[in-house]
């Protein structure tokens, strides 16, 4: 008898223990690791290299949080997620930070308890098709059968995109992406649609990537950004900052290999961004060095962009909406003051 | 003996040391504590949800879904709601789960029939079949018939075309759609009035047998009225019926009936699979009537196959009806796999795709375990009815 009092004690305990969610940022501090929810395999955004070690877009940004909480960029612990259980595994605190090419909409911010705490990339939805098909717009769409993730926005847009242009269509959908990939290039749709940084890394990942083209239309705005839990508004400001301080470097052209040097700038924005000047530590609870770090191990934007999708890596993308709001794209950082 | 006890002892009847008090005590007393547990989990899980800001609410119910699902067997478009979504999963789900509890029957009996077959190579295929499917896990079937068998099959623009205006490509298979014509009723009508006939004929000829003990060729009349009379009527009101044969319109087949590969390979995953474990149950059912029947009915005359049908299947059926009942359970639960190959249950949509655009995770996941539930009772219920009434039948 006493056992199972001692039991239900011990259940409640448990319950109650796991809905103390306010202060994120202590328990990686005090776990010493970052749980970072990613893509399971996305090329350019998160995948494994052959060394088992995650590399990609989104997974910098896990690094970089990392780096800039625990002053080591190798400390997260990655999570694999599909579409499907990314918010989940959010909401129920199974990661403390939600780094998935997922779109910041509305009803997200509103409905699902969690927030995007900005966009570190803009895309927008497009259709890959097979070069041998001879589609050269997506109005040639009519009657295809279209592969899709499961649980996307991209589910939601094709809807939308062909009853406003009134074709037809039928959708194939798995909850698994690279499921969707596999059903496209085996010849089970006539159409691959997702945000096109997504089609692009699929491509690559083909056995014949040159027999596909992506359609020259983007049917919708896909700004995706890092997400975290609501009501934690400390932990907000980490995911937030972090990714405006690696724009910020950029504008100023500090960089993973001029960093230090940068630091007896007479600049007085990079003093302040590097922290050599003002307070951009004390406040939202980390050294005030945390910005020195997230450069020096990870990078800049514009460094994390190039070697991940950009020039400096197979998938080649043009930074287009991602150039800098002073280049022609709209990334943007307030100022650090 | 006990009226003296508590005459004796009035006191110790409510006291602990007895027995049946006790007993009382401790079930009272755990049934109180899971009680207590549950609420406590139910009351800590809505205040947790709460606090993360994780809706609570059933309200997403009546939203605009805005997704669409390919194959559905009620009215569903992108404007319909979530609710609508829902049923369409569950009606998807039902359809595939009967359809292949049909075939996994059909199946299992023949093979486990033929297991017990006197022919050598028929035996040695029935048991090959049951022992290599029956010892791979489905999942692989499932994603061997989808991915090895049907998205091999040429693209739509190289159909396989079958005479009849019937295509196969990997797209699914094609048929042509039916398109009745006044005087097309006039068939139907014939139709019923062969199988009014049929019954008739069938009440005469048991009759006619206990009068005289001679038996008529109740199935060959049968067919052939059931055939031959709206055949007739066919061809008299014209040919009323005309195909809509599918055309190749740029992608894809328009026009005709669509059955996807999605669902063709559920179906013939969970029919191949459940009908080796279906065969099994048979082939004990039957070995385990006793020898004597058989030879008692050679005896008195029956052929082979008389006696398998009326001397043995009917013994047989009441060993073989309840583990039958678990195999259908598995084989529903089981369609849950379908996820894995696309095809649009209710795991797939509703615990997917809806669970993911609302958020509503809680909620949606206790939704679909009830309605699992529900069919596993259902199936169950009826099973047993069956059941019974075949023991009945037991003397």
């Amino acid at each position: 008898m006493r056992s199972m009092l001692k039991g239900l004690i011990a259940v409640a305990m448990a319950c109650t223990a796991s809905s103390a969610w306010s202060a994120t940022l202590d328990n990686v501090k005090k776990n010493g690791v970052l749980t970072c929810g990613t893509n399971s395999a996305t090329a350019g955004f998160s995948l494994p290299d052959n060394e088992g070690k995650w590399t990609g877009f989104v997974v910098d940004y896990c690094r970089a949080v990392a780096a800039a909480v625990l002053g080591d960029a190798q400390k997260v612990k990655f999570i694999p997620l599909t579409p499907k259980d990314r918010f989940t595994a959010l909401q129920s605190g199974e990661i403390d930070i939600l780094a998935h090419n997922a779109t910041w909409t509305s009803s997200r911010d509103m409905s699902l308890g969690i927030l995007f705490a900005g966009t570190y990339f803009y895309d927008g939805q497009g259709f890959m098709v097979r070069k041998a098909d001879n589609i050269t717009s997506a109005k040639g769409l009519d009657g295809a059968s279209i592969c899709v993730t499961q649980g996307t926005t991209t589910e939601l847009n094709l809807a939308d995109y062909f009853r406003s242009q009134s074709l037809k269509y039928s959708t194939v959908g798995f909850a698994d992406e690279e499921a969707v990939v596999k059903a496209f290039e085996e010849g089970r749709c006539d159409v691959l649609s997702a945000d096109t940084s997504t089609l692009n890394a699929s491509r690559l990942r083909m056995a014949k990537p040159d027999d596909s083209i992506v359609l020259p239309e983007l049917i919708s705005k896909e700004p995706l950004g890092p997400a975290v839990r609501q009501g934690d508004d400390q932990w907000f400001n980490v995911a937030k900052w972090t990714l405006y301080v690696m724009v910020a470097a950029e504008e100023f052209g500090v960089t993973s290999k001029n960093v230090d040097a940068m630091k007896s700038s007479d600049n007085p924005n990079i003093r302040r961004l590097l922290g050599v000047e003002g307070s951009i530590g004390k406040d939202i609870g980390l050294g005030d060095n945390w910005p020195v770090e997230v450069i020096k191990q990870v990078g800049n934007y514009g460094e994390v962009f190039d070697r991940n999708v950009g020039k400096d890596s197979p998938l080649k993308m043009e930074r287009g909406l991602n150039a800098l709001w002073n280049k022609g794209g709209i990334q943007y950082a307030p100022p650090i003051r | 003996m006990s009226d003296l006890t508590l005459s004796v002892q009035p006191r110790r009847s409510l006291s602990l040391h007895n027995k049946k008090v006790r007993g009382i005590f401790y079930q009272v007393l755990l049934a109180g504590s899971l009680l207590a547990l549950a609420l406590g989990i139910g009351i800590q899980t809505t205040s947790n949800m709460r606090a993360r800001g994780i809706p609570l609410s059933f309200g997403f119910w009546n939203e605009a879904a805005g997704f669409d699902i390919n194959q559905t067997l009620i009215s569903y478009d992108t404007l319909s709601t979530y609710g609508q979504a829902f049923w369409v999963g569950v009606v998807n789900t039902l359809y595939v789960s009967l359809l292949a509890i049909l075939l996994a029957t059909l199946l299992g009996f023949v093979v486990g029939i033929a297991r017990l077959s006197q022919n050598w190579i028929v035996a040695k295929v029935a048991t090959s079949y049951v022992e290599v499917i029956r010892n791979i896990p489905l999942l692989l079937q499932l994603l061997f018939w989808y991915n090895a068998v049907l998205k091999p099959l040429p693209a739509p623009k190289s159909s396989i075309e079958i005479p009849g205006g019937i295509y196969l490509n990997n797209r699914g298979l094609i048929i042509p759609e039916i398109q009745l014509h006044p005087g097309a009723g006039l068939v139907d009508l014939a139709f019923a009035a062969a199988i009014f006939f049929c019954i008739v004929f069938c009440f005469y000829a048991k009759r006619a047998q206990r009068r005289t003990g001679r038996q008529l060729p109740v199935l060959l009349v049968s067919l052939a009225t059931l055939i031959g009379f709206p055949l007739v009527i066919f061809l008299a009101a014209g040919e009323p019926v005309s195909f809509i044969r599918p055309q190749l319109h740029g992608f894809n087949f328009q026009g005709g009936h669509q059955l996807y590969p999605e669902f063709a390979a559920l179906l013939i995953g969970l029919s191949v699979y459940t009908g080796s474990y279906i065969a099994e149950i048979v082939r004990g059912g039957v070995q385990a009537v006793a020898k004597g029947q058989t030879e008692a009915a050679y005896a008195l005359g029956f052929s082979p196959g008389k006696t398998l049908r009326l001397v043995v299947v009917p013994q047989a059926l009441r060993i073989i009806i309840p583990p039958l009942t678990s195999q259908y359970l598995n084989l529903t639960k089981n369609s849950s796999l379908a996820v894995f190959v696309g095809y649009p249950d209710l795991v797939q949509i509703f615990a997917g795709t809806v669970l993911n655009q609302t958020g509503a995770a809680v909620q949606v996941m206790a939704i679909t375990l009830a309605v699992y539930l529900a069919i596993s009772i259902v199936t169950s219920l009826a099973m047993n009815a069956f059941n019974r009434h075949f023991a009945i039948v037991e003397r």
